[in-house]
């Protein structure tokens, strides 16, 4: 009767069931758990609809800001694999130099003071567009000297190196900001380039319905009509399919037709509906959708984007094929600092304060949600983005406000575990 | 057994034991006074913190910002259990051991079960030991307490004052660091999986998390007596320069033993290479959780030390931010090397807390964070691998086994030429 | 190997370097060192600042004067950091290596408590700290008071009590919404007692919503606040966040009545979305007393900004400190301590006496912004 280690061994593993009903079981505890949290907001949606809709909104406009940041996140993190944490004080950087920009030299009335005739709207535009440039050149600039001096020396050292020297370099902008003769330690009010306007249902014309659903409209059919032809082989149709110009309508289109449309007729929708949205969101919007295409544009269609995903994906190689990896890197450094900067200029003209702390929180926000969406990838950054203000909102709303962060990073992980590469994330390579 | 002791080995414990006896004269002489004493028990408890890093990240290759976390479970745990012993209520000792037991035992019981199932998601086992930790402190409060605590009161009041105290205080340091490990379970199991960077931005956000959850003890958690974020007094002052020494000294043993065991090159292969590690049947998974909470264990043990130093706990103290702390020194010290772990997070302690503040002049208290990250990039820059690279001191630096004879004689044979017979 | 070597070398150097640093004496023509602590460093280092630039500038004018007990004043400045552990190391520090036996600080309370441990241990240190409200700050708990800690500011019950008192007497309020961060203890003891005054004079609260120091969107928590349309929106923070909060009411056209504590008073507050509101403060600028206006007067030709309530009380702190010890007529810490105890003194913010609690006995004012300026409404004695 004697069994040999072989037979034993087999016995073994016949023994052992399957676990397919353990994993339904605590699969379904999950689902629960999830239901319970569905349940919760569709109760807190069905009993108070209007509140419910002006959090979805609310929610919106924090994801667009960070969409913004995390943009600029993804494509360091793509490039050079760095979880840049001084990316969150370049954004401060970009806010400070818009401050000192308008309150010291009133750079946003340039225009006036050149031509005195021009029309208010006019001028206002122009003088923030140049606002938003200088910052964004001032922060690229930065990010690209921090990667010069403090990234670059230690790019064929380990990860961890560069790692701390991020870490360092945050502390050092951080605490060199507060010294007084810098900036300042002190939370200061920050003067918008244009005043804040709210709009309620009567603020928005049908007009401004009908153009939006219009725009909305006319990108669809055009991105069909080309979608078709491009079918059949045309080759124009192909690259107009995928330009830019055409993806920012839609988007735009999209996201305006239904938030206008769901403002102007809330009055109708219920009794005592007072929907907002204020011109700031706006903006946020138009601009972090705009840079969001821009930069798809950039990365895919344009020789240097061409060498940055080379880059990405392999160094040697890129190098090897003649591109020149450093200045690749340090164009990155440039654009996605680029980006903090004018996030830092919205967000500071948003919530009216400027610190230098302002870019921690923000910075590590923007960071999750660019890991939720798929880390490298800039529609998931942008995805992402949205997903985050909306948990962060919805759970401040109506679960538990304390525990909002701590939502919101459970988020990161549950969304990790069901999809390890993030929404739009390419499978990790197997590298053996 | 005298001979199997190695002469570095006898060097370093006489050593040690040397210094434990001096600093103890110099204390109870005066010598060091309260400030330099509150920077080498500081220096002993985040040096303690980074080591737990170290194995986690140094050895096993799984870049974490947690520790912090783990930290404050560890002395929120212990201080709750030292504190309600000193207001007459062992209801601590009782639930915090039982609860840690009971769970224990139901996890243990739980892996047998799990063992006879093949093809069981990462994602079971840990709703299954989640319910299990539950139903373990869910017994130990509901059955254990009320039937425990009397007597366990009267048993210690029984006792000599300062030998029910030891007892206690010990009880509550065992707590805190089994605590501290059971969670860093729980909350590895499924975020292990995610790989290193994921995994680091997950343990950062389990700091958040836990920082959150200190700032609401009163109010979310059923804590009154730690007062949330208005900061828990009355914690008994009750760590000496024996129990950080000591403590200290079972950190490093443990960890330098676990090093040189089997296990422990499971544990570096891990890092070196998950998928060749798995290929020569090392269960990888496992391997990162034993790394993952042994490191956990030691921060909840520093955590103990330091809150029973400190008296006072606040979750400000616990901030993210401070997470980073532990990051720096261990590769400041160089990753992978205990020694130079050791090393940076004295010299970091002494730095940021002696030097900078003694040394600075009146005008410029503000430099202090504006310096040291100046250092930091400047040693980063000049020393990528930290200040000791890999090297370590005899007494921690493993050696290698000896070869095979036959390897042994191919090796000589090699070497020295065949002298013709 | 070598550069390990050196490495030692440099730490060996380090900690000869903090060894061999030298500790003062205590010589009788030794000028008179005072400690300040306060967090000059990480997000509350512009109270830090405010409260290091009011207690400088009493030491300056009382060495103007001659000092104090015919000897020089000496202030010695540490960053605590608002943090427990790097409390104790710089009260530590200038207890141990420099030999202070009088401190002014810290501002958090989250510090004051630690260093307030290490003061008692060691006997013969006085500690004062400015703007700490939390109640075990003075008084372990046990319930007895630290024989060598005072405070200058009032404890949460008082101003919370004060405001709900104001809400709903003279506001006519029915309605609260109260916003607190939920990890500041002196927001935190604020908002529950302001709560509960409200809830028991009969007012209700209607919104009761806790944030973080990190968080800038409070978006979500003021649609809660705009759907329960409250009378009276309680927001006992810093000016900081106050403006924040403030900002994002309006915008989304809340319009309740804004109301806060003494986080309010600085040149910072931004008038202009606060305007309507009322805060509880220790003075008010208009106050004719001479001593008021000799106050903003210098702070402003010294630092160029109104004082805000930080400022005021680590003056106003340094003076008491100052005045006990000219009256007591030795720089022994202890009988300090006892005659401080028994003192009154008259202080920008008041005329003040301690009570058995080491807790300052002071009246409050309440204060509306108000076109940009700053009104005086009431004075509220205790």
């Amino acid at each position: 009767m004697a069994t040999t280690p072989v037979e034993r061994t087999n016995s073994l593993i016949l023994h052992r069931r399957r676990g397919v009903v353990l994993n339904r079981i605590s699969q379904g505890l999950l689902a629960l758990a999830g239901l319970f949290v569905i349940y919760v907001l569709g109760k807190a949606a069905v009993g108070n609809p209007d509140v419910f809709l002006q959090q979805v909104l609310n929610g919106l406009q924090l994801g667009f800001i960070y969409a913004l940041i995390a943009l600029g996140y993804t494509m360091i993190y793509g490039i050079v694999k760095l979880i840049n944490f001084a990316h969150g004080d370049v954004f401060m950087v970009g806010a400070f130099t818009s401050f000192f920009a308008i309150s010291t030299a009133g750079l946003h009335r340039w225009p006036q003071m050149i031509w005195p005739g021009i029309s208010e709207s006019a001028a206002t535009v122009i003088g923030t567009v140049t606002v938003i440039m200088l910052s964004m050149l001032v922060a690229g600039f930065l990010a690209v000297v921090m990667e010069r001096f403090a990234y670059r020396p230690l790019r064929n050292m380990p990860r961890i190196a560069a790692l701390i020297t991020a870490i360092g370099v945050s502390f050092f902008l951080e605490y060199f900001a507060q010294l007084p003769f810098v900036y300042t330690n002190n939370y200061i009010t920050y003067p918008r380039p244009f005043e804040i306007t709210v709009f309620h249902a009567d603020a928005i014309s049908p007009p401004v319905m009908i153009g939006a659903w219009v725009v909305l409209l006319a990108s669809a059919i055009a991105y069909a009509v080309f979608a078709q032809l491009d079918r059949k082989g045309v080759q124009w149709a192909a690259i107009w399919r995928r330009h830019p110009l055409l993806q920012f309508g839609l988007l735009l289109g999209g996201f305006l037709a239904v938030v206008m449309t769901l403002i102007g007729t809330a009055p109708s929708l219920g009794e005592g509906w007072d929907l907002t949205i204020s011109n700031i969101t706006v903006v946020i919007m138009i601009s972090s959708i705009l840079l969001q295409v821009m930069l798809q544009y950039i990365v895919q269609r344009t020789r240097m984007g061409k060498a940055m995903r080379a880059a990405a994906y392999d160094k040697p190689t890129a190098r090897l094929m003649g591109i020149n990896v450093d200045w690749v890197i340090a164009a990155t450094f440039a654009l996605g600092g680029g980006l903090a900067g004018a996030a830092g200029v919205l967000y500071a003209t948003a919530y009216k304060q400027v610190h230098h702390l302002m870019g921690i929180m923000p910075g590590l926000k923007a960071f999750v949600a660019a890991v939720i969406g798929g880390i490298g990838s800039i529609p998931g950054a942008f995805v992402g983005a949205l997903i985050m203000g909306q948990t962060e909102v919805l759970s401040a709303g109506f679960i538990s406000t304390p525990m909002r962060d701590a939502i919101a990073f459970s988020m990161l992980i549950v969304v990790l575990l069901i999809r390890p590469q993030g929404i739009f994330g390419e499978p990790p390579g197997e590298k053996v | 057994m005298v001979q199997r002791l190695r002469q570095p080995s006898v060097l370093f414990l006489v050593g040690s034991l040397l210094f434990f006896v001096l600093v103890q004269i110099l204390l109870s002489v005066g010598v060091i006074n309260p400030y330099w004493r509150g920077i080498l028990f500081w220096g002993a408890a985040i040096t303690m913190v980074s080591l737990g890093l170290n194995l986690i990240y140094g050895f096993n290759g799984q870049f974490s910002l947690g520790q912090y976390g783990f930290y404050a479970i560890g002395a929120y745990a212990s201080a709750d259990v030292t504190y309600r012993y000193v207001h007459n209520d062992a209801s601590g000792v009782v639930v915090l051991i039982g609860g840690c037991i009971l769970t224990l035992l139901l996890m243990w019981g739980l892996s047998v079960f799990l063992r006879r199932f093949y093809g069981v998601q990462t994602i079971t086992s840990f709703v299954f030991n989640l319910l299990a930790t539950v139903l373990g402190f869910f017994l130990a409060v509901r059955f254990l307490s009320p039937a425990l605590s009397g007597p366990m009161l009267s048993l210690l009041q029984s006792l000599p004052q300062s030998i029910a105290q030891q007892i206690v205080f010990f009880l509550a340091l065992l707590g805190g660091a089994a605590l501290a490990g059971i969670v860093s379970f729980l909350f590895g199991i499924p975020v292990l999986e995610l790989g290193s960077d994921y995994f680091g931005i997950a343990t950062l956000g389990f700091t958040i998390i836990i920082k959150v959850l200190a700032d609401n003890t009163d109010t979310i958690l059923p804590f009154p007596e730690m007062k949330g974020a208005r900061g828990m007094v009355g914690i008994p002052q009750w760590t000496t320069w024996p129990w950080v020494f000591f403590s200290f000294m079972f950190v490093v043993l443990v960890m330098r033993n676990l090093l040189h065991s089997s296990t422990g090159r499971a544990i570096v292969s891990v890092r070196e290479d998950e998928r060749a590690a798995e290929l020569v049947g090392i269960d990888v998974a496992n391997t990162k959780i034993l790394a993952f909470v042994v490191g956990s264990v030691f921060a909840g043990l520093a955590g103990g030390i330091r809150a029973h130093d400190l008296a006072f706990l606040h979750p400000q103290s616990f901030h993210f931010i401070q997470s980073f702390n532990p990051l720096i020194i261990v590769v400041f010290g160089g990753l992978g090397s205990m020694t130079g772990t050791i090393f940076a997070g004295f010299a970091w302690i002494i730095l940021l807390e002696g030097v900078l503040r003694l040394y600075l002049p009146q005008g410029f208290e503000t430099w202090r964070f504006v310096i040291y990250p100046l250092i930091l990039l400047l040693m980063m820059l000049l020393r990528p691998e930290g200040l000791m690279g890999r090297y370590e001191i005899p007494f921690l630096r493993q050696k290698l086994p000896p070869l095979r004879k036959k390897v042994q004689q191919a090796i000589k044979a090699a070497v020295t030429p065949e002298v013709a017979e | 190997m070598r550069t390990r070597f050196l490495w030692t070398v440099v730490l060996i150097a380090m900690i000869a370097l903090v060894a061999c640093q030298p500790g003062g004496g205590g010589g009788e023509a030794e000028p008179l060192k005072i400690a300040i602590l306060a967090p000059l460093s990480g997000d509350v280092a512009t109270f830090g600042q405010s409260t290091r630039d009011g207690a400088l500038l009493a030491i300056e004018e009382w060495n103007a004067k001659g000092g104090v007990l015919g000897r020089q004043i000496e202030p010695i400045v540490e960053d605590s950091q608002c943090n427990a552990e790097a409390a104790v190391s710089a009260a530590n520090k200038v207890i141990n290596q420099d030999q202070v036996h009088f401190i002014i600080g810290e501002v958090c309370s989250s510090a004051s408590i630690p260093i307030s441990e290490v003061v008692m241990s060691k006997g013969n240190v006085l500690q004062i700290s400015p703007t700490s409200t939390n109640p075990q700050v003075t008084v372990d708990e046990n319930g007895n008071t630290k024989s060598m800690i005072f405070r200058a500011c009032f404890i949460d019950p008082f101003q919370g009590k004060v405001a709900a008192k104001f809400a709903l007497e003279e506001l006519g309020a029915q309605t609260a919404a109260v916003f607190l961060d939920q990890g500041n203890d002196y927001v935190r003891g604020l908002a529950e007692f302001f709560r509960d005054s409200f809830e028991a004079g009969g007012g209700q609260v209607v919104v009761w919503e806790t944030y973080t120091a990190e968080d800038q969107d409070f978006s979500a928590i003021l649609t809660k606040v705009k759907d329960a349309n409250p009378d009276i929106l309680y927001l006992p923070d810093y000016y900081s966040t106050v403006n924040l909060i403030a900002a994002q009411a309006r915008e989304m056209g809340i319009t309740a009545i804004l109301m806060g504590g003494d986080g309010w008073d600085s040149a910072d507050l931004d008038r202009e979305v606060t305007d309507g509101g009322y805060y509880t403060n220790h003075y008010s600028g208009d106050d004719p007393r001479p001593i008021v206006q000799e106050w903003v007067q210098k702070y402003k030709d010294k630092y160029g900004s109104e004082p805000d309530a930080l400022a005021t009380l680590a003056y106003d702190a340094a003076n008491i400190l100052l005045q006990a010890i000219e009256k007591a007529g030795t720089d022994d810490a202890v009988k300090v301590a006892e005659t401080m105890a028994g003192m009154e003194f008259d202080v920008v913010s008041g005329h003040i006496s301690f009570d058995e609690y080491h807790n300052p006995v002071k009246s409050a004012v309440i204060l509306q912004v108000k076109d940009g300026e700053i009104h005086y409404i009431a004075t509220v004695s205790p």
